[in-house]
């Protein structure tokens, strides 16, 4: 059924302020990642180059992930496998209270997000402290992230200002919505929380069969904190975002800077494997987790969706997010990649989101792996449950359709309504519709049918000869 | 070689002379071009709103009707778009009939190798290129080559060009508030052109454009770019 985006979307687009941050927003990435996108000479054959390593990790999923299992433990990390959410939840909480923690200082991560092992975490008494920039306003804020890279792409700088006032414990007086003076007072708040964390959770943009590594991409540093200053180390990993070898990395570190925030590097990049004795985490820890991909990956149309290195690019280029934001998706993945990823991660759940998109197609140009979101889009389309009445109108048109005789006496009909109705209204247009034509007519007038057809004119005039 | 015009079901109902300057346009390049009377529709719609099973019955009535042409050639990005890329997944014995089936520009400038086609309208014009003629088709400056040809035309670049106009089929009315939203842009894009004309190769998008643009009281008027080339 649509509905549930529908309502949502309809509440963002009521806000002004919303849509013009989204717009500002939006448009200054979408312009930035052009601009780096095109210093590249060989960058379709970069995509390309992702797409068939990603389809490779896929066809070989099992075998890389017990290799990833086997040199990870050799270095000295400890394996955990989560069927889904609760488990993974119930993993990472042990694990905490087993290093005598009650906090934990996170590393920004979807996966950990997907889970809401926040949630959880709090149920087992342990409080999670988010230490990226934009997840904190959020969390500060008790609000939900709107984008997979930039949580609080909804706020601009006044509101933020406004959020750390009233929310953090000890604000610098007089703080202004500067950017620096609202980086410098996250980062004194931030600062106590790093030195005293005894847990760190993260999730990883990358696990590395052929050595056991794991890889954080990150623009702040409070991930390369996170990564090194706590005792434990938690990883949770979607199985989905293992590479065969070290090497894919060439193309991947090239992808995702220059895809997510339009740079030609990102500022920090972690690589760890195991433990290092003396120096890092000596209790490291991998949760990988399945949480619904195996199923995806039994959908040879659906499957393609695990290729995703949420770069959010397919976010900037949407004509639909920049109008509604990520809140309206009602899941942790928005976007074209959300209306691909949450219905089926999710199956029953988020049945509206494969409806929430134009099929313009920008997403899959924009993608970095070259997901065909509007391939897939359409194919979820096929086994979402449709409304009744809509379902008895397509067949019957269907119907007309297939047939050229039937075909031939809708088109004398409609064409009759048609003169019918612009006689009665003596406009060309239709400005108000009812029952489904409303939906049409609320914003736009709708055209009649031509008094006559192009097969009328066509026999009358022998195909324009006479 | 035979060409076939499949004006598609929007065309033939609601805007036959589409269709009309697409035959005049052929003609007065010297070819001719058949309407075979058994086609319908190409089941776009039903294939991207979660029926492709009822669309295959249609799909096969396509290649029915077609499959004996050189060339069908159709005014519409969208409809081409389903022909070429959804037909063979549907029903793949239709593979060759859909490879052969073409938009109106990519017929005049691959096929017939043809950018000046005679015209002349003295009109500012923008062009609004489609969807999916430019990412689905990837028909690049097709259209606008040929409109570029055209004497007397004032061509005028349409700001944000390339950013959907919102239509998307049934998503015009399943989701009407954001469709509506992305239309606003548009039709605001549109004005600042201050065109007599805004153009493009799909009169399903230009219907919501141009329905946009009249509710607004906008002197813009849509028009299909094959009226202009007949022009």
């Amino acid at each position: 059924m649509t509905g549930d985006f529908r309502p949502a979307a309809a509440v963002a687009l009521g806000n002004p302020q919303l849509r013009t941050n989204l717009r500002h927003a939006t448009h200054t990435i979408r312009d930035k990642r052009l601009h780096a996108v095109g210093e590249l000479p060989d960058w379709e054959r970069l995509r390309e180059a992702g797409r068939a390593i990603k389809a490779d990790v896929r066809r070989r999923l099992p075998e890389l992930l017990e290799q990833f299992e086997q040199r990870a433990t050799a270095a000295g990390a400890t394996v955990h496998w989560a069927r889904d959410a609760a488990e993974a939840g119930r993993i990472v909480a042990e694990l905490t209270r087993a290093a005598g923690a009650t906090e934990v200082v996170k590393v920004k991560s979807m996966a950990t997000q997907e889970i809401e092992l926040n949630e959880h975490l709090a149920e087992q008494g342990i409080t999670a402290y988010e230490t990226d920039l934009a997840e904190l306003i959020v969390q500060l804020a008790d609000d939900r992230p709107s984008h997979i890279l930039v949580p609080a792409i909804h706020y601009n700088r006044a509101q933020i200002r406004e959020i750390f006032a009233r929310e953090l414990d000890d604000p610098p007086a007089g703080l202004t919505d500067d950017p620096a003076a609202l980086a410098e007072a996250a980062r004194l708040h931030l600062r106590a929380r790093f030195l005293s964390a005894k847990v760190a959770v993260s999730g990883a943009n990358f696990a590395i069969a052929d050595t056991g590594s794991l890889v954080v991409v990150e623009s702040e540093g409070n991930g390369r904190m996170c990564l090194t200053l706590p005792d434990t180390l938690i990883s949770v990993v979607g199985v989905e975002k293992i590479l065969p070898a070290a090497t894919d990395l060439e193309v991947f570190l090239q992808l995702l800077p220059r895809s997510s925030t339009g740079e030609r590097m990102n500022p920090y990049t972690s690589i760890w494997t195991g433990v290092t004795p003396g120096d890092g985490p000596q209790h490291v820890h991998i949760v990988l987790l399945d949480n619904g991909r195996s199923d995806v990956l039994a959908d040879p149309v659906g499957r393609q969706a695990l290729a995703c290195i949420r770069c959010s690019a397919c976010l900037n280029v949407c004509p639909v997010y920049e109008r509604t934001g990520g809140h309206a998706y009602g899941s942790v993945y928005p976007g074209p990649i959300g209306a691909i990823l949450a219905p089926q991660l999710a199956p029953g759940r988020h049945e509206s989101l494969p409806y929430a998109s134009t099929l313009c197609g920008a997403c899959y140009d924009a993608c970095p792996v070259k997901i065909d979101i509007p391939q897939v889009l359409v194919h979820l389309r096929q086994r979402s449950p449709h409304p009744a009445g809509e379902r008895t109108a397509m067949t019957v048109l269907a119907r007309l359709m297939s047939n050229p005789r039937r075909w031939r006496r809708s088109l004398r009909a409609a064409r009759a309504g048609g003169r019918v109705v612009a006689a009665v209204t003596r406009r060309p247009a239709l400005r108000r519709l009812p029952g489904p034509g409303k939906a049409w007519t609320d914003s736009r007038d709708a055209p009649l049918p031509a008094p006559e057809t192009f097969r009328q004119w066509w026999s009358r005039t022998d195909g324009g000869r006479r | 070689m035979r060409i076939a015009l499949f004006v598609t079901c929007v065309n033939d109902a609601f805007y036959p002379a589409t269709g009309i300057a697409v035959t005049r346009v052929l003609r007065r390049l010297g070819h001719d071009v058949d309407f075979p009377a058994g086609q319908t529709c190409c089941g776009q719609m039903h294939a991207n709103t979660g029926y492709a099973a009822q669309a295959v019955p249609i799909a096969e009535q396509f290649a029915r009707t077609f499959g004996d042409y050189d060339a069908i050639v159709a005014p519409s990005g969208s409809c081409v778009a389903m022909i070429r890329e959804q037909y063979p997944r549907l029903i793949p014995s239709a593979a060759p009939v859909a490879a052969r089936t073409y938009e109106l520009s990519e017929l005049l400038l691959d096929v017939l190798g043809v950018e000046d086609v005679g015209a002349r309208f003295a009109h500012r014009v923008t062009y609004h290129p489609t969807c999916h003629g430019l990412r689905a088709l990837r028909l690049g400056d097709r259209p606008l080559r040929l409109l570029r040809a055209v004497r007397d035309i004032d061509l005028v670049e349409l700001p944000g060009a390339e950013e959907c106009c919102g239509f998307g089929g049934t998503f015009a009315v399943k989701n009407p508030e954001v469709s509506a939203a992305i239309l606003a842009d548009k039709c605001i894009a549109v004005a600042t052109t201050g065109a007599d004309v805004v153009a493009a190769a799909d009169n399903s998008c230009l219907a919501h454009i141009g329905g946009g643009l009249s509710r607004r009281r906008s002197g813009t008027r849509p028009l299909h770019y094959a009226e202009i080339l007949a022009s």
